[in-house]
């Protein structure tokens, strides 16, 4: 039984003679949260940039839902939601224009649109918000907000980059909560963070250095394989090896 | 009578320990607007000589309007902001020498090179390099072997350690660092607070701010900001300290599945998600037999639950609590 929605096989991505994915090899199963790390520079960027079909691999073979990313990258979009901590949401548009948007890129008809809008506002107590410009919201409730677009057409994965930057506290968690309601719901999610501790809700991570992945495992079994007390330990056992 | 005289005792004591210790930073009551948005109420706070002094906060919380009140870039609407016993306001272009700033934004020039932006750093403040190599050397070490590279160039720890050495070029009696480890992942950042606190030998007094409450630890003194007031002001431990209730560690083998079951739980003041486990409070502060019998009814399996020491963050939404329901 395969249940994995992203294979990655031998992948290769190199810039002239920069290698910046150094044969990469990893399965992210549906329905989990998959934790992304690594230093800055090791080449995540590169990695999603590709799962995302955004960027084609120089070699090896990546399929994300079903879909051959060197082959029908552009396929691949339809089926994926993608935040970023430094974009997500258009300043100058309202709460609901953002939502109408982003629905109709994705093809969604308007009265499935509309009818999800109103779920959407009702479960995230934005029913003030919903003529509100985006500026004019606080950076959590933006953020709050982004998440939820980006699963808005209920994809099979939705990629997640350092999405709770520079959040307080009770927002990180409220977020986080979030995402473990969407994973319940069987949509996979792929994340990265500089918050050790929010390595630690995932199902399982992976660590990369230098264009490589290091380790791959649940938290859990990498805390004893490393013999470390958090996943902070083990990413600095990782990352400076000495 | 003897407690009053005592107090008196004590008061004098700390007077005296107040007159020897220079402060660096005295800000009464600041406060600042932008159109309708307050970013900072009524800031107080002092900083003492050699320092290592943190503002730990969300994005939006004011830290940055703040530096910039400090940095001498911006004034403030209401109150005195005081740097090296100058006034910001008036002092300014005296005080502006002395102190060293960092934005948050990378603000060096992208088509020079890491020399040419140090030397021109150097001869804007009126010195060399060659003059105040030392101070730099541990830091600068690190990118000299990229010296040629162009500053938009580089990586961004390089651009990080390039900043650095540009903001401390002329040896600052005061250094300002805005969020210096943002973005940056936990293994540079452990070595950035590393940095700092070597240039403590030379006497530098620095603020810093972040939103990492992990980094709250590396610091002398910590003020808690939120929403432009300061929340608390004081040395780590005593934040943690300052924690109200007794806080329990509690893990099972499915964490949503626990999150919710304890927040259903009667007995639950707060649970929340920190890292591997649940940090919970209960009314009573205590646990018995009851909330395990509840978390196996709701389904959860090998739940585990011992009292743990607060940390910053757990004072933290607990402070944050507290404002938002005044």
């Amino acid at each position: 039984m395969n249940n994995s929605v992203i294979t990655v096989r031998n992948l290769v991505k190199k810039f002239g003679s920069f290698v910046a994915n150094d044969n990469l090899n990893f399965e992210v199963y549906a329905g989990e949260i998959f934790g992304f790390l690594g230093a800055n520079g090791a080449g995540k960027t590169t990695t999603i940039r590709i799962l995302s079909g955004l960027s084609a691999p120089t070699s090896g073979e990546v399929i994300v839902a079903g879909i051959n990313a060197s082959k029908k990258p552009e396929e691949i979009k339809k089926q994926i939601g993608y935040m970023s901590q430094k974009f997500s949401l258009y300043e100058d548009l309202t709460v609901k224009e953002n939502i109408m948007l982003y629905g109709g890129i994705y093809g969604m008809s308007k009265s499935l649109i509309k009818e999800r809008t109103e779920n959407l506002l009702e479960k995230l107590n934005f029913r003030d918000y919903g003529n509100k410009l985006i500026a004019d919201l606080p950076l959590g409730l933006r953020q709050k907000l982004a998440f939820s677009i980006a699963v808005f057409h209920e994809p099979k994965i939705v990629f997640l980059d350092e999405p709770t930057g520079g959040v307080d506290p009770i927002t990180r968690r409220q977020f986080w909560e979030m995402i473990y309601e969407t994973a319940s719901r069987g949509i996979t999610v792929f994340v990265t963070t500089h918050y050790m501790d929010e390595a630690e809700y995932c199902d399982r991570i992976s660590i990369m250095s230098e264009a490589k992945i290091v380790a791959l495992d649940t938290p859990e079994n990498l805390k004893k394989l490393y013999n470390a007390a958090t996943v902070e330990d083990v990413f600095i056992k990782i990352a400076r090896p000495n | 009578m003897t407690e009053h005289l005592s107090r008196g005792c004590l008061a004098k004591r700390n007077s005296d320990r107040e007159k020897q210790m220079k402060k660096v930073i005295e800000s009464t009551d600041i406060s600042k607007a932008f159109g309708s948005t307050k970013a900072l109420n009524d800031i107080a706070f002092s900083v003492d000589e050699s320092e290592i002094f943190g503002f730990i906060g969300p994005d939006g919380a004011g830290k940055t309007t703040l530096f910039r009140i400090i940095a001498t870039l911006l004034l403030p609407d209401k109150g005195e902001m005081k740097v090296l016993g100058m006034d910001c306001i008036a002092g300014f272009k005296e005080l502006r020498k002395n102190i060293g700033y960092m934005p948050g934004r990378f603000s060096l020039y992208q088509d020079l090179t890491v020399e040419e932006n140090l030397n021109f750093y150097a001869t804007v403040f009126g010195t060399t390099v060659k003059k105040n190599y030392d101070l730099i050397s541990d830091i600068y070490s690190h990118i000299e072997p990229f010296k040629k590279r162009l500053a938009g160039k580089l990586s961004g720890g390089m651009k990080q350690k390039l900043a650095l050495s540009c903001a401390l070029i002329h040896k600052p009696k005061l250094l300002i660092l805005d969020e210096p480890t943002t973005g940056v992942d936990a293994v540079s950042r452990s070595e950035f607070w590393a940095m700092l606190a070597r240039l403590r030998q030379h006497d530098i007094t620095i603020i810093v701010s972040t939103p990492y409450m992990d980094e709250a630890m590396r610091c002398d003194r910590v003020a808690l900001i939120q929403n432009g007031s300061i929340l608390t002001v004081a040395p780590p431990q005593k934040i943690r300290n300052g924690f109200s209730r007794k806080l329990f560690m509690i893990k099972a083998s499915e964490k949503y599945k626990l999150i919710i079951a304890l927040r259903k739980y009667p007995g639950t003041v707060t649970a929340y998600p920190f890292g591997d486990s649940v940090h919970v409070t209960f009314s009573d502060d205590s646990i018995d037999e009851s909330l395990f019998r509840f978390l196996s009814k709701e389904g959860l399996s090998k739940v585990t639950a011992v009292e743990t020491e607060a940390g910053i963050e757990d004072r933290f939404l607990e402070l944050m609590k507290k404002g938002a329901t005044v």
